[in-house]
């Protein structure tokens, strides 16, 4: 064995979950690497540059957030377990979100970071469900959702036994889906709970210059801890010998060992890396694990403003329905713009005198992966980036102060657009089906069929950002750390 | 190695795991989960720190002896001792 190519630990992934796994099993004198096929870290919440302009990805906002001093919180957790001090991440709290449903709006919840903001809206606005509200908060706060073994139970079975209005129970839903659920229809309750959490009874952040901010102190960490990494070097097979991954052979050709492995990537697609069959890339090949079915469109609209001179100055996020009943499912057609996400970058409380150098205004809605991923050629694909654009706009502005009036004064303050497709979502993240939250099937321990090989991430099932480092930490700590 | 000594290092990696937690007040003799938030794996954290640190091995069938610093105290200095320090 050439030891100059064994680690005691291989990462495949250089996201959210890679690196925090990376940086535990550095920092305790592991000697770790991580392989990432992309020239960006980051995975699904990454960033990029069109013309000198800096765009994130993913992240539209970190969840989870709690005021310093709140103990045993995950952000709290996550910060200990990676040494990072609180002000590295430099967070700033969002003004306020909304939850919009109906044609135009017209039944409206406001949540903050402020907890008690959320329940008197719901008072306000559905007074005969306060009480159900209430013990279903209760029992989110006492349930054990980072139990490892925890039954799956249905969160909309359990959410009805408190909330008997559907008006209430969807609206409760869309946020805690769209931020994380990779199941149609249902969540899974533990699942639920980690949302619930992070989004109602905590809270939304971040720092002034997004994602990167996240990133740069996850790899200055990594880096510290004596950590490697391989960028534009992916795994392109596990090679298995008696049980376990042996070997890995990467994109450049060369091949190393490891004691250990830990893939960030899904579960599917880990699969094909050890299956039989080659890694062709294409939807509903996963092998045995399901595939998720759930992919989006963003449209990013760069401003020549702020958004609070368009009368967009409270707003942080946005998600809105428009139909009776909220469906969180598969797009039937190209994209699904009955409901989605409205995220205003600029209003987050910064301090005095600090903002981003432009306006944004990003949108997010289903779509569907198969018709973005067959469309015939390159101008086809670009002609319907740009009617679809279009539409996410339109469906999208009706829930904005001014609703579709607004149409000609944001076209006026456009300097700049830009637009991901599940097609997007695949090609930069190696997601298959463009499942930007994985396969509907989580695997809590981590385990696959291969002794020494455990999956972290999305598909270890700790959701949104927070949850995506926790999974890498939980993993690393459990099955290299801790483990006899 | 003098106990107060030993309590002291513990401490120190407290610190170094916990930064937000107010170690001015910690009673030696009370466990340390009911004086902060510590969760289980800050106690991995505490052990990893000792072997990275000190080259000092807690097996798991030991963790119960790190609750309060006085345990530690009498767990740990023995430790340190045999190690020459």
């Amino acid at each position: 064995m050439n030891t100059s190519s064994h680690y005691d630990v291989a990462i495949i992934g250089a996201g959210m979950a890679g690196l925090a796994a990376g940086i535990r099993l550095a920092h305790f004198g592991k000697r770790v690497c991580i392989f990432e096929r992309h020239n960006v870290v980051g995975g699904l919440n990454s960033f990029y540059s069109i013309s000198g302009r800096k765009y994130d990805v993913g992240l539209h906002a970190m969840t989870n957030w709690v005021p310093p001093g709140v103990k045993g919180s995950p952000l709290g957790k996550l910060l200990r377990q990676l040494r990072i001090d609180r002000d590295e991440f430099a967070l700033h709290p969002q003004k306020r979100s909304r939850i919009a449903f109906g044609p135009g709006g017209e039944t409206s919840l406001v949540f903050t970071n402020d907890f008690t903001v959320f329940e008197s809206e719901v008072a306000r606005v559905f007074p005969s469900q306060i009480d159900g509200f209430r013990r279903l908060v209760a029992l989110v706060k006492t349930y054990d959702d980072v139990s490892l073994d925890a039954k799956p139970e249905s969160a909309r079975e359990i959410v009805r036994r408190h909330i008997s209005d559907t008006l209430l129970e969807d609206m409760l839903f869309c946020p805690v889906m769209y931020y994380g659920s990779a199941t149609e229809h249902d969540m899974e309750f533990g699942q639920f709970v980690i949302m619930f959490k992070a989004l109602y009874l905590e809270g939304f952040a971040r720092p002034l210059d997004g994602v990167r901010v996240i990133l740069r102190v996850l790899l200055e960490k990594y880096r510290h801890a004596g950590g490697e990494r391989r960028m534009k070097c992916g795994v392109r097979r596990v090679i298995v010998g008696a049980g376990r991954a042996e070997r890995l052979l990467l994109d450049d050709g060369t091949e190393v060992t490891a004691t250990h492995v830990i893939s960030t990537i899904g579960a599917a697609e880990t699969q094909l890396l050890y299956g039989n069959e080659p890694a062709s890339g294409a939807p509903g090949s996963g092998g045995s694990h399901p595939v998720g079915r759930l992919s989006y469109c963003e449209t990013i609209t760069v401003l020549d403003r702020p958004p609070s001179a368009l009368g967009w100055g409270e707003d942080t996020i946005v998600f809105f329905n428009d139909s009776p009943r909220f469906a969180y499912e598969q797009s039937r057609g190209p994209v699904d713009p009955r409901s989605g996400v409205i995220c205003l970058p600029n209003n987050f409380s910064f301090p005095e005198g600090q903002d981003l150098p432009e306006g944004l205004f990003r949108c997010t809605c289903l779509a569907n992966h198969a018709h973005w991923t067959t469309l015939p050629g390159e101008d086809a694909y670009q002609a319907e980036k740009t009617r679809w654009y279009d539409d996410i706009q339109r469906s999208a502005l009706r829930f904005m102060p001014g609703g579709l009036a607004q149409r000609d004064a944001l076209r006026a303050a456009t300097v700049a657009t830009d637009m991901f497709t599940p097609r997007t979502i695949t090609k930069f993240t190696g997601h298959l089906g463009g499942a930007i939250y994985g396969s509907p099937v989580k695997i809590r321990d981590g385990r696959t069929p291969l002794t020494n090989l455990y999956l972290a991430g999305t598909d270890q099932g700790f959701l949104g950002i927070i949850g995506a480092m926790l999974s890498g930490i939980s993993m690393a700590n459990f099955h290299v750390l801790a483990a006899k | 190695m003098t106990k107060d000594a030993c309590k002291q290092i513990v401490l120190d990696i407290i610190a170094d795991i916990a930064p937000d937690e107010d170690l001015s007040n910690i009673k030696p003799d009370v466990r340390l989960r009911d004086q902060m938030q510590l969760d289980s794996m800050d106690f991995l954290d505490i052990v990893m720190e000792l072997r990275k640190q000190h080259g000092i091995e807690v097996p798991e069938a030991d963790y119960i002896h790190l609750a309060s610093l006085d345990s530690c105290a009498d767990y740990l200095t023995p430790k340190f001792e045999a190690l020459g320090k």
